[in-house]
């Protein structure tokens, strides 16, 4: 095993970690401030991707398509919104686990409906395609490392909004006494409204990106919500640095453990076996990270206790 | 769930020359191109032939709604013969059941080793093929073309542990590499940036649906220049439009293809792109094979005769898209696996042959398999 092996895992597994954070940003901001577990946002995601495919195909340009899947996810999300969700803020979260998986059942038909069975056709454009060459040998493919930017000055942009803007100062003091806020003047449904649309923008930027390395089709959100879950818990709900933090500990971890794993188990055991064992453990590895954390900071690493 | 009845005619099975099946496919979610290819396939086969009603029901790939619906079609819904199911671990928890309580079970694609070998049935036919057939043809290109050290992939299932196996038995050089990934994995970065630091000179790898969309995208923008064999499951008609020109070039090994000079199978294309508006993939062609299996057998023996119509079953008596057609004694085929290029017709990807892999190839399976 190589240093530029490793580093070149490392690099992936940072990746991977910032594409989770665009997913988890959103839906970590939706449960703190509004209070709602939307199990939607999967959704959300597939259509940047669907959207961000159809536009690059009839109109040839890959950025056409991001800016596409942004307005698209953001669109849905304003309408979803308006017309479901905001019955269920008041609500048990049961009710809301109900609703917004009946969303996700409603969007996944949708899609095949409007564009087929079969998966759509990305593609990343051409000024990204190939590799970058990094220092200590490694090549690292250029579409890749515009996400980890993306991801990154998102990340910036986030902070930027919750600790230096008026909207911000609203979410966080949404986060933290909701009725108090509305008791105070500020109209809370164009803020939940706003909210919710940033969350769904995020989701849909996510998938036109991932979409484009990897398959457009429809159920792709539900494996990504599933870790994003396990990234906002990690992180503490309603924490934007819990997301990140979260992100790149699941990212990294996920990674490293499936090209570690089987290496380690390769030392004593024989092939087919360590793969077997590797594998299956490093399948597990971030639900064990999950539990290792609750067990230490029950909330979450950033998360309030009290809620 | 979504309850699909196609009724094709109205039952009156006093007459032993007409039959209810009923197909268990995967029409929805992630991976439904296949079983909406095998039902189209079928379908097309079956259309003006008033003797076959088909209730459709879509299993959703979990193994569990696949038991409750064959459970549900041998109870209630009374079909003789059963058929349809894609992937390996739902046929793992429906078919052994099914034919030990006196069904057919006609496997358009699944094809695991288990029920290939000691849990081979007289009831179970796979008209397809064994899964380990097509990636025991890759393993012998991969010889032929004097590859030494492949890099080999699968996900951790039943079928993909066939595959490797598979590939194995025929490939007689040294692994780079060898790697199950999560089964519906969709980031192959780790295992790319493996491949390129192990010195590899071939990559084979075996990812069927969605992951393989995603793994060929990304090898591609990978910059590692080494020659790709897969069997055709990632390189099939539906997939490769969404794999686009990275997929160019592959050698994809397939009991079938589009180019297949025999009278069945050029009118098959010919029909199933008139009917559905696409070109068929081998999924579809393993659907159409299916129902005039079915169909041959129903013309010359009795349904209510059950010894007697499995004879006709096992003569495969019909004109095969695959040109030749006959069944080993473990009930699955023998015929030969091409090697397929892909390559852009026009505006559109596809397959064409460039080299036969395996002559009058049978499986591995056959002697322990105590029929």
């Amino acid at each position: 095993m190589s240093i530029s092996l490793f580093l070149e895992q490392v690099l992936n597994g940072l990746q991977f970690g910032v594409m989770l954070f665009l997913m988890s940003a959103g839906l970590t901001l939706v449960f703190g401030v509004m209070g709602l577990i939307n199990l939607a946002h999967g959704s959300l995601y597939m259509i940047g991707a669907f959207s961000a495919a159809a536009i690059a195909s009839w109109t040839g340009s890959f950025w056409l398509g991001l800016i596409a899947s942004l307005m698209a996810a953001a669109i849905a999300g304003v309408i979803v919104e308006i017309v479901i969700i905001r019955r269920l803020y008041k609500r048990d979260h049961l009710d809301q686990v109900l609703a917004t998986f009946a969303l996700i059942l409603l969007f996944s038909e949708a899609m095949r409906w409007i564009f087929g069975a079969f998966p759509l056709f990305l593609d990343v454009p051409d000024i990204l395609s190939g590799t970058l060459s990094l220092p200590l040998g490694i090549e690292y493919s250029k579409y890749r490392m515009m996400i980890i930017v993306v991801g990154i000055l998102t990340a910036i942009g986030l902070f930027a909004l919750i600790s230096k803007t008026k909207l911000g100062v609203r979410i966080r003091a949404g986060e933290s006494d909701r009725e108090m806020i509305a008791a105070l003047g500020v109209d809370i449904s164009k803020l939940y409204t706003l909210v919710f649309a940033l969350g769904a923008a995020l989701a849909g930027l996510a998938g036109a990106m991932v979409g484009a390395i990897q398959s457009v089709e429809v159920g792709m959100g539900e494996p990504v919500l599933i870790l994003a879950f396990v990234v906002i818990v990690i992180g503490g709900i309603g924490s934007i640095k819990g997301a990140l933090v979260g992100a790149i500990l699941v990212g990294l971890t996920d990674t490293m453990g499936r090209f570690l794993l089987p290496s380690f188990f390769k030392i004593f055991l024989s092939p087919s076996s360590a793969t077997d064992i590797g594998s299956a453990l490093a399948s597990m590895m971030i639900y064990i990270l999950m539990a290792a954390v609750l067990i230490w900071k029950p909330s979450g690493l950033f998360g309030n206790s009290a809620k | 769930m979504f309850a699909l009845s196609a009724v094709i005619a109205l039952p009156t099975f006093a007459d032993g020359h007409k039959a209810k099946v009923g197909m268990i496919t995967t029409l929805s979610g992630g991976g439904s191109g296949l079983g909406i290819d095998v039902r189209d396939g079928f379908l097309l086969a079956l259309k003006g032939n008033n003797n076959i009603e088909v209730v459709i029901e879509d299993d959703q790939r979990k193994p569990d709604i696949a038991v409750q619906l064959a459970d549900k079609m041998i109870q209630s819904e009374k079909v003789d013969i059963l058929t349809g199911i894609i992937w390996s671990n739902l046929a793992m928890a429906v078919v052994p059941a099914a034919v030990n309580q006196g069904k057919i079970y006609l496997s358009p694609n699944a094809g695991p080793s288990a029920l290939a070998g000691a849990g081979c049935h007289k009831n179970y036919f796979n008209v397809a093929w064994q899964n380990d057939n097509l990636h025991e043809a890759a393993g012998g290109y991969a010889n032929s073309e004097g590859y030494t050290n492949s890099f080999i992939m699968a996900p951790n299932y039943p079928a993909g542990k066939d595959a490797l196996t598979g590939y194995k038995r025929f490939y007689e050089g040294e692994l780079a590499g060898e790697i199950y990934t999560k089964l519906g994995q969709k980031d192959y970065a780790a295992e790319i940036a493996q491949i390129r630091a192990s010195g590899a000179d071939s990559v084979f790898f075996f990812l069927p649906g969605g992951m393989g969309i995603g793994f060929m995208k990304q090898f591609a923008q990978s910059g590692i220049d080494l020659p790709v064999v897969g069997p055709a499951f990632s390189f099939d008609q539906g997939i490769l439009q969404a794999v686009g020109a990275a997929a160019l070039g592959v050698k994809n090994t397939s009991q079938w293809s589009k180019d297949l000079k025999n009278d069945a199978n050029v009118k098959f294309v010919a029909d199933f792109q008139a009917e559905y508006g696409r070109l068929p993939s081998l999924y579809a062609s393993q659907g159409y094979d299916t129902a005039n299996l079915l169909a041959s057998a129903l013309n010359s023996a009795d349904i209510n005769d059950l010894d007697a119509f499995r004879l006709a079953l096992k003569k495969a008596d019909f004109a095969s898209t695959r040109g030749n057609f006959s069944f080993d004694t473990n009930n699955h085929p023998i015929q030969d696996i091409y090697v397929r290029e892909v390559i852009k017709e026009g505006d559109v990807f596809t397959n064409k042959i460039v080299a036969t892999g395996l002559k009058n190839r049978s499986n591995a399976y056959v002697d322990e398999c105590k029929m």
